[in-house]
């Protein structure tokens, strides 16, 4: 190696650090506030306000989703103008600034309705910052990157959007562990947005350091930034053309696989098949652990190959094998059938007396835990409601199952099928990144990739968790019918990419 | 593979105006089921707002099958110097 092509190595690898590492932190700033969504509804809302304050607070999160788009457009057209560099320090000052602000927000029964809104408006701000900064580290990475093995250097950006899920899983876990539950319920759940303005300002300070991307300072001494890079990117039909081609033949269909490996799994496991909370977390960070280096192996590979045929595979195989995991999950996990054959055990009643809410009828919840033969344990609730008045209907028993842990071989199988999962997410994202770089003129780059990720990851991938819960509770649903939606997605985007987009590397970006 | 190009852009700008309807129909659908306290998650709000978001990426949608019945999708720009144009 001469040397030259080592200080090109060594300049990109500070290069993809520096990007990287910002870019995780704003996942990391992004997904602690889903992944601790019921502990914030009963901090931003009326204590009596019960499931109402988890859909609000959903729907907080949610909003983060929506606005993502218009991140995009807003940083993307000054990425486009002012540069890369410190488009994406912006944002990355953003983000940190509103998770931090999240963290030291009073509680409802402090500040009344002004604890909601004000959370809401940070969220808007974490939305906008993040539709902004993904475009920005790809095409600054990408920009860098030397001929044939784009593909690779850009995956390590693909990376940090799982590892910031995987670090804000993490952090939650070990602080819930470290305080206790009561204590983390309490005020430790405010922890993990305050830890944020310490990985931010590491962050910031190793950004400042880096240099603009060399082929945006060659435009611009060159006089050739684009005036508006908005009008350039959708009026002009040559542009705009190419933008509808990667939303719906490569970012919607990623989207889906995306958010339904890493979201939709982690839900259904503990609101369909009732697993335990830790439980489920603990499957998808196992699940992550091993799937993550594949992200640099598939984006390795399009180098090779091609970006086009692995990404639509990865989305080929989601609309196929969709359906057999989650009804091995289904059937895994029917504690209520398998009881009748295996139960070993039955622990001593736990019993709870209380109100129904508005009403002076009484409740008695009794619980059981329950081991089976396998290794499986779970909780059994029965709810008997007395009625103070005589008259009323005679006592009815209402039984739920709860917290189910799994054991030895299907404990590993679900890891393997979550992992599988996550394997399809790293073959549509890790090669994506270079695809969509190499879509559109260095003038306008950062806008033109920029929409069509977030329409696709924002819009279509952000609202799988939502939608196909929605679904699932239409009357004459099972509890697969949710899929439909994905895989309905993914189908569509396979077709339209295998179609219409071609298999071609751009050997250079720098035009 | 542009014929086939072309009448599947015929389809693309039909099945914008379908998935609008048939949100809207099924938003009708499940609205009056929750008005009847049959089901709860089913609301205006969730399914205004999933009406609202779709309505522009069907258009895009609809725009994206026209482009493909014009043939724009037939050769695929190799350079900026193309997608300047």
């Amino acid at each position: 190696m001469s040397s030259s092509d080592k200080n090109v190595t060594q300049n990109i690898t500070q290069v993809i650090a520096a990007s990287s590492l910002g870019t995780l932190i704003e996942w990391y700033d992004f997904y602690i506030f889903g992944s601790l969504a019921v502990i914030i509804g009963q901090q931003l809302f009326p204590s009596d306000a019960g499931a109402s304050a988890l859909i609000n607070t959903l729907a907080i999160f949610a909003a983060g989703f929506i606005v993502r788009p218009f991140g995009a457009l807003v940083f993307g057209r000054l990425g486009d103008l002012i540069g890369r560099k410190y488009t994406f320090l912006l944002t990355l000052v953003l983000m940190g600034g509103s998770t931090f602000l999240i963290g030291l927000i009073p509680s409802y029964s402090s500040i009344g309705y002004a604890a909601p809104i004000l959370v809401l408006i940070l969220r808007l701000v974490q939305g906008l910052a993040l539709g902004g900064e993904y475009g920005g580290a790809a095409t600054y990475v990408a920009e860098h990157a030397p001929v044939g093995r784009r593909g690779f250097f850009t995956s390590w950006i693909q990376t940090t959007a799982t590892l910031g899920l995987f670090l804000s899983l993490g952090v939650i876990v070990l602080t819930k562990n470290l305080l206790g539950a009561k204590a983390f319920a309490d005020w430790g759940w405010r922890i993990p947005f305050l830890v944020s303005i310490l990985l931010v300002g590491v962050s910031i300070y190793i950004r400042m350091k880096m240099h603009e991307s060399p082929v945006f300072t060659k435009l611009k001494a060159e006089g050739k930034v684009s005036a508006n890079p908005l009008k350039e990117s959708f009026q002009k039909k040559v542009n705009f053309k190419m933008v509808l081609l990667a939303l719906f033949g490569a970012t919607m269909g990623q989207g889906v696989i995306w958010y339904t490996g890493q979201f939709y799994a982690q839900s259904f496991l503990e609101n369909t098949c009732k697993l335990d909370f830790n439980e489920s977390r603990y499957i998808l960070l196992w699940a992550i652990l091993f799937a993550t280096p594949f992200f640099v192996v598939f984006g390795s590979w399009s180098d090779k190959v091609g970006r086009k045929w692995i990404m639509l595979t990865g989305m080929l195989l989601g609309v196929i094998c969709y359906r057999p995991i989650y009804q091995y999950f289904i059937d895994a996990t029917n504690v209520k059938e398998f009881q009748k054959t295996e139960l070993v055990s039955t622990s001593e009643p736990v019993i709870e007396r209380g109100l129904v809410k508005d009403k002076p009828d009484s409740l008695i919840t009794t619980t059981v835990t329950k081991t089976l033969k396998s290794g499986m344990t779970f909780k059994e609730s029965s709810t008997v409601t007395i009625p103070v008045n005589a008259s009323d209907d005679t006592p009815k028993a209402e039984t739920v199952i709860k917290d189910v842990t799994l054991s030895g071989q299907t404990y590993i199988m679900v890891i393997f099928l979550v992992f599988f999962q996550v394997l399809l997410v790293t073959m549509v994202y890790g090669p994506i990144a270079a695809f969509l770089v190499e879509l559109f003129p260095t003038q306008i780059r950062y806008t033109s990739m920029s929409l069509p990720y977030h329409i696709g990851n924002g819009v279509f991938g952000g609202l799988v968790p939502f939608i196909a819960t929605l679904v699932a509770s239409f009357s004459g649903s099972t509890p697969l019918s949710g899929l439909w939606y994905p895989i309905a997605i993914a189908a569509l985007s396979l077709v339209i990419g295998a179609v219409y987009i071609d298999n071609r590397i751009d050997n250079t970006v720098m035009d | 593979m542009n014929g086939l190009k072309k009448v599947l852009g015929l389809v693309w700008m039909l099945l914008g105006p379908v998935i609008i309807l048939f949100l809207i129909m099924q938003a009708m659908d499940k609205i009056a089921i929750a008005a009847e306290g049959i089901a709860r998650t089913n609301t205006t709000l969730q399914w205004s707002i999933i009406i609202l978001i779709f309505i522009p990426i069907c258009a895009g949608l609809v725009i994206f099958g026209f482009y493909a019945w014009k043939g724009e999708y037939e050769k695929l720009p190799e350079s900026s110097s193309d997608l300047q144009g």
